[in-house]
């Protein structure tokens, strides 16, 4: 038998008739004068869609934008422009296949110079390393990422180049001379220098992004393998890198898609001369250095317009690249947030 | 009836049952681990060299150069000893001032989008997924983008375009990190506010946002950060300046500009203050980094980034 009603809306009305019809509690009036809530709430949505949808805005107006610029040389040019090698401002004849080859073998260097460096980071710092090192050696590896390019360039200037040409170069030329890479004058410019000041620069994103992608292998994973006798490189090898390869090819594309546009560290060490050369010594260009290097000198609408196609190609080949690399990784940490770049 | 093993489980040699090639394959399996792990180790020797050889260098060239004349001064003329980079350091101020007020505003609205109103939407997705392509996007394009934007029509560089450059940076940046901190806020919260009849934009902003500024801050500061150093996109909207410039509308000087401009100058003298404005830069990023990160580790939210 209930001795206390208890406190339904029912009995709480029955006992206190005046509530049920004009209850004056703070919280109903205030809902009551709220009338507008529904308009300031849609507004406010419709406020942050916009904010969110210009973002769409910026990349298409940079891609329309770019386009209107460069048409001169599109109609000039056409598709010839990126398979030819003729780069002669004074008489107007403009081909981007120097910077082309620049960009690609100054980011081949980079990748194969990086990639197993950041993999042996990754692998260190997750499976490896003792848990107290972990946070201060990620921590360092991502203050490699907050240089800016512009000190990479200085100090690619005045420490990396003399070492170099002093020191690596003759090296280089009298034990691997043979092969063509390393022939011809070495002033310690050119594409060997850029590419490995590009490794350092791109070193962090990739190993940043293992290390997540690494991180995303459930542990049963590592404790079946291990549980199956398995050395702990072998876990390492079976375990998490097979299960998260495609998420590391996608960190190395996003890599790379750092070193294709990756632009002041590069002109402060590459040499900037338009050619193609077998030897890695010799100076060359890339697409973002060209662009740096001569945008501000160039004199006449077919020159700027030359450069700035070079530039729309740089955006689009950039996109393309970035956007399936994203795709690889989501696929492995599923939609799961990547450490920022 | 019990089955006690009758090898005790010791750890020295489990696997002394195996045959002669079995024990080589397992020394060989050991030395390869060995091997690797080494190799890993080395890696990570390798990857941190170049960073203490940076910081070493920044250090031992530039430490000597910074006088109180270098945060006073503007540049000496050639030949000229002294002057500083004090109009560098403004100027840089500045445009990212500008800057922060165009990206900052725009990314956190539209990472409150993403976390808040969009979730599971294809044009959620969409937004983000462009947000990271547009992340990816050189610096360099940028610059020409908004060289053919802002300064050509205007046939002048000025302080405001190279604002308008780094700001759209920002955008995708504090986009991405605004809406990973406001899906660590706990929905009970929200429920709570909405259930008190607060209206949803003023959840949002008191109650979501709030919950989630450290991390907001954090965002905000790692977007500023990696923008302060950028100078490619500045050579053609800021251009640079020799002289003190506090007009929007006109060149103004930027300190990675400047030590650009130095580096690849033939002066000793320039060379050295390159290596001195170098320093300060770093250390500025190095600091604001640093702090957000030890901020950001006691965050309001223990356990949610």
């Amino acid at each position: 038998m209930p001795t206390e009603p208890s406190l339904t809306p029912a009995v709480f009305a029955a006992a206190n008739p005046a509530a049920g019809e004009s209850a004056s509690s703070p919280i109903r009036d205030y809902l009551s004068t709220r009338s507008s809530g529904r308009f300031a709430d849609s507004s406010f949505a419709a406020l942050m869609l916009l904010c969110a949808c210009s973002i769409f805005a910026i990349v298409a107006f940079i891609f329309w934008i770019l386009t209107v610029r460069s048409h001169l040389s599109l109609v000039q040019f056409g598709w010839k422009f990126f398979s030819r090698s003729a780069w002669d401002p004074v008489s107007g004849d403009f081909g981007a296949l120097p910077f082309i080859y620049g960009t690609l073998a100054t980011s081949f260097l980079a990748l194969l110079m990086a990639v197993p460096l950041a993999l042996g980071v990754a692998v260190f710092v997750t499976e490896l390393c003792p848990k107290p090192l972990r946070a201060p050696i990620s921590f360092l590896t991502e203050l490699l990422a907050a240089i800016p390019s512009v000190v990479y360039g200085l100090w690619g200037v005045f420490v990396l180049v003399p070492l170099m040409r002093d020191v690596v170069g003759p090296f280089l030329s009298k034990t691997l001379g043979w092969t063509g890479f390393f022939s011809g004058a070495n002033f310690g410019v050119g594409l060997l220098t850029a590419g490995i000041i590009l490794a350092i620069m791109i070193l962090p994103i990739i190993s940043s992004l293992t290390r997540d992608i690494m991180l995303a292998v459930p542990n049963s994973q590592r404790e079946g393998v291990l549980a199956l006798g398995a050395t702990r490189w072998e876990m390492i090898r079976v375990g998490v890198l097979r299960n998260s390869r495609i998420g590391i090819v996608g960190a190395i594309m996003l890599g790379l898609g750092r070193a294709l546009g990756e632009t002041m560290a590069v002109t402060m060490v590459i040499g900037n001369h338009p050619n193609i050369s077998r030897s890695l010594f010799a100076p060359a260009n890339t697409l973002a250095s060209v662009i740096a290097g001569e945008f501000t000198e160039a004199t006449g609408d077919l020159y700027l317009s030359a450069l700035i196609e070079i530039g729309l190609a740089l955006f689009l080949v950039t996109i393309v690249v970035n956007a399936i690399a994203r795709l690889m990784v989501w696929a492995v940490t599923r939609g799961a947030p990547v450490g920022a770049a | 009836m019990s089955t006690q093993p009758t090898v005790p489980p010791s750890h020295s040699r489990p696997m002394n049952f195996q045959s002669k090639a079995m024990r080589f394959n397992t020394a060989r399996r050991a030395a390869t681990n060995h091997f690797v792990s080494g190799l890993a180790v080395l890696a990570t020797v390798i990857v941190l060299a170049p960073l203490a050889a940076i910081l070493f260098y920044l250090v031992y060239k530039g430490a000597s150069s910074l006088n109180l004349a270098f945060f006073t001064n503007v540049p000496a003329p050639v030949g000229q000893p002294g002057g500083g980079m004090a109009n560098s350091i403004l100027g840089s101020g500045v445009i990212l001032l500008l800057a922060s007020l165009m990206g900052i505003p725009v990314g956190i609205a539209s990472g409150v989008y993403l976390a808040e109103f969009g979730r599971g939407k294809m044009l959620a997705n969409a937004v983000r997924f462009t947000a990271d392509v547009l992340n990816g996007v050189p610096s360099i394009v940028m610059g020409i983008a908004i060289y053919s934007l802002v300064v050509m029509p205007q046939k002048h560089f000025s302080a405001l375009a190279g604002g308008i450059v780094l700001g759209i940076m920002m955008v995708p940046t504090v986009t991405r990190t605004t809406e990973e901190m406001l899906s660590t806020v706990p929905h009970a919260i929200r429920e709570a506010a909405l259930g008190l009849g607060v209206p949803k934009w003023r959840t949002v902003l008191s109650v979501s946002l709030r919950t989630a500024s450290p991390g907001i801050i954090t965002g905000c500061m790692l977007a500023f950060a990696r923008v302060a150093g950028e100078t490619a996109p500045l050579l053609f909207t800021a251009f640079g300046n020799q002289f003190w410039s506090f007009k929007l509308n006109e060149p103004i000087a930027a300190l990675p500009l400047q030590i650009f401009v130095y580096a690849i100058s033939p002066y000793d003298e320039w060379h050295r203050l390159a290596w001195a404005g170098s320093l300060v830069l770093i250390v500025m990023i190095m600091v604001s980094v640093t702090l957000v990160r030890i901020y950001a580790s006691r965050g309001v939210l223990k356990g949610g980034s």
